[in-house]
């Protein structure tokens, strides 16, 4: 019983491992990966768009709160722009992705298991792996740092929104704050990384997950749900080792 | 073929890159970053307080570059300071003064270059001799409670009882 | 007699606690139709993941061809796949592309023919199996019958040297029914191909076997051709060729008997 994660775990790797090596192929065929990004990428974009927004407001609202307490509302903009462009944008976008994409993409692979699609194509020699989820697998893992800088950057065009036209605060310190202040190489640059790092694990476990799964109803859906659970675990404790390493 | 998929697949990917190019230009401080080069000059100064590396470097509180480099010299037991100045402002006196001041009352800390009246100019690496250090909070307090008291104790003999 | 084109011999495998295979040994001739009988459960589609390589016995070896499937390495493996066809019991289309994009998928994978050369080659397929009109549908708009012909036309794709099939004939209305049999039975035929036929349906599939072999248990309990079996006086065979409830194969699932178990009730 205690064993089952680490077998899990081993499966996942070698999986991982061929997957990995299906890629470079794909730079050929660069059409199967173009069908994903649409419908990993396009199709999560309306919903990062909207939650960024919603976050860039409310946080806003947060910290003028706060801050007006401390006479500092200048640095409205600023503070609004750290946490997005260095926290909220990865972590949430990533969040949004596991739930929306990742649980798509493993529903999908499941159920070509569960239709024995999958094992057609191997009998018509036709690797599984690589026409199937290396395309989607790549898709995930180009989208996410795309995904996350719409995350931030709709965030703080709905904090500048909230804060200068509704609350009050000077346009110009709101922009000139965050272009003095916010580093391009430790915050934004950082973001991204981390966004990279996120976008390879929730995708990896998404297609494992739909690969790996009981090829029956029940199966498949007992498998999207831990794709959404476990990759928004990992997504959160990889968060904090790299702000750990990133921002000591 | 006019496909739309490939259409959507390349508004979105262009979305990302405008949202990743706005952050990079509008939301961070790459564009204030000079794409000319700069040139260095060193500092010695006792103390440095909370200065950073990147911290500003300011002349007449105009931001003229950054705080390159900042070591310890175990030989002189000062610190030493590589301030990395735009190229565009490379008229600075041999005496000009650096000193370490804080904006605001507890704001960040950066070193503010005075121009002296050296007809010579500073070049790539050289040093500034002149320095002030920053202000310590604790010792200008004790420094004002010394003060205070030394003022106490030579106008009176007011002892308490 | 010529070499058999398929050579199974000692094949034991299991799954999990249950012995599929217990020491089976198989010979499926050339151009000929040969039918895999026996109840359910007894590991029917698990033989045709086998021959497929999809699968690695326990022990034993599989030979198609002279080769030995599990032997072979990926790439060898794969040129053996390209020249058999299999049809799964659900078709196993792939849902996101159209019938003739279905179809066209192996030879655009495998070949380098040029689209005209290859929608040439899909319609003449489509044609075979009677749906050259339907070559437009998406396979969510296909009843189950129609799909398995166009899973047919797909395995027929590459012009391989032999086909398997899944339970063809299991859940279909008998018009589709007839439809398929004379398909299975023209297309061996026509192309003389070597067919595989696994089922339960007994009396369909021995309408055009010409080979039979019965397993049970893990173990292959009776082969011949058709006729040898139809007048086979093997109980085993009597009870699965007349489809009796009761005989070699129990009716009753084995545990306790129904008394013992009422006692325990009473207590």
């Amino acid at each position: 019983m205690l064993l089952n994660p680490i077998i899990r775990l081993g499966r996942g790797s070698i999986f991982l491992g061929k997957t990995l090596a299906g890629i470079p192929q794909l730079f050929v065929r660069f059409g199967l990966v173009i069908k994903q990004l649409y419908s990993v990428g396009v199709q999560t974009l309306l919903i990062t768009l909207v939650a960024g927004l919603f976050v860039g407001m409310v946080l806003a609202l947060q910290l003028h709160y706060t801050l007006s307490t401390f006479g500092a509302e200048d640095t409205l903009g600023l503070l609004v722009a750290l946490s997005l462009v260095r926290e909220l944008g990865p972590v949430v976008a990533a969040l949004l992705f596991a739930g929306r994409a990742g649980s798509a993409l493993t529903a999908e692979i499941g159920l070509m298991k569960a239709t024995e699609q999958l094992s057609g194509l191997e009998m018509m020699a036709v690797d599984p792996i690589q026409r199937i989820i290396a395309p989607r697998f790549l898709a995930g893992f180009l989208s996410m740092p795309l995904l996350a800088a719409i995350f931030s950057a709709v965030g703080i065009l709905g904090g500048y929104m909230v804060g200068v036209d509704l609350l009050g605060v000077d346009a110009g310190a709101f922009w000139s704050q965050i272009q003095a202040k916010v580093d391009f190489y430790e915050d934004v640059m950082n973001g991204i990384i981390k966004s990279f790092v996120f976008g390879f694990i929730v995708s990896w476990i998404a297609v494992f997950e739909g690969y790996d799964c009981i090829p029956t109803s029940e199966g498949v859906a007992r498998a999207t749900t831990r794709t959404v659970v476990h990759s928004s675990l990992a997504v959160l404790g990889m968060d904090f080792v790299l702000t750990a390493i990133m921002f000591n | 073929m006019f496909r739309s998929i490939e259409v959507s697949v390349g508004i979105f990917v262009g979305i990302g890159l405008a949202a990743l190019f706005f952050l990079a230009m509008q939301a961070s401080n790459l564009s204030s970053m000079s794409s000319e080069g700069f040139y260095e000059i060193t500092a010695r100064f006792d103390n440095i307080g909370g200065l950073k590396v990147r911290s500003a470097v300011k002349v007449a509180g105009v931001k003229v570059g950054q705080v390159g480099k900042i070591d310890y010299d175990s030989n002189s037991f000062e610190a030493l300071v590589t301030m990395q100045v735009d190229e565009k402002y490379n008229r600075f006196p041999r005496d000009t003064i650096a000193s370490i001041f804080t904006s605001g009352l507890l704001g960040e800390q950066y070193v503010g270059l005075e121009p002296g009246g050296d007809e010579k100019l500073l070049e790539h690496q050289s040093e500034i001799s002149h320095t002030q250090s920053a202000m310590v909070l604790e010792q200008v307090i004790g420094q004002f409670l010394f003060s205070k008291a030394s003022d106490s104790g030579g106008s009176g003999n007011d002892a308490p009882f | 007699m010529s070499e058999p084109l398929i050579k199974i011999r000692n094949l034991h495998f299991s799954r999990g606690a249950n012995k599929i295979f217990d020491g089976v040994d198989m010979d499926v001739l050339e151009g000929r139709i040969t039918a895999v009988m026996g109840p359910s459960g007894t590991g029917k589609t698990t033989l045709l993941k086998l021959i497929g390589g999809q699968l690695t016995p326990d022990q034993g070896e599989i030979h198609v061809q002279g080769q030995n499937v599990h032997k072979l390495k990926r790439a060898g493996l794969y040129k053996l796949r390209k020249k058999m066809g299999m049809l799964f019991q659900s078709g196993a289309l792939l849902t996101d592309l159209s019938v003739f994009e279905n179809i066209a998928y192996p030879l655009r994978e495998h070949t380098n023919l040029s689209e005209s050369m290859i929608r040439t080659m899909v319609l003449i397929k489509l044609q075979a199996v009677g749906l050259s009109g339907a070559h437009q549908l998406m396979p969510s708009e296909l009843s189950g019958g129609m799909a398995r012909r166009v899973a047919l036309a797909r395995a027929l794709a590459l012009d391989p040297m032999m086909i398997m099939y899944d339970e063809p004939f299991t859940g279909q209305d008998p018009i589709s029914l007839g439809v398929l049999v004379k398909l299975i039975k023209q297309t061996n035929d026509a192309l003389k191909l070597t067919s595989i036929l696994v089922s339960h349906d007994v009396g369909e599939t021995l309408s055009i076997a010409d080979d039979v072999k019965i397993i049970s248990r893990g173990k292959l309990v009776a082969e011949g051709t058709r006729d040898e079996i139809m007048h086979s006086d093997s109980a085993w065979v009597r009870q699965f060729v007349e489809g009796e409830a009761d005989g070699p194969v129990p009716f009753h699932y084995h545990g306790a008997s129904i008394e013992e178990q009422l006692m325990q009730v009473k207590a």
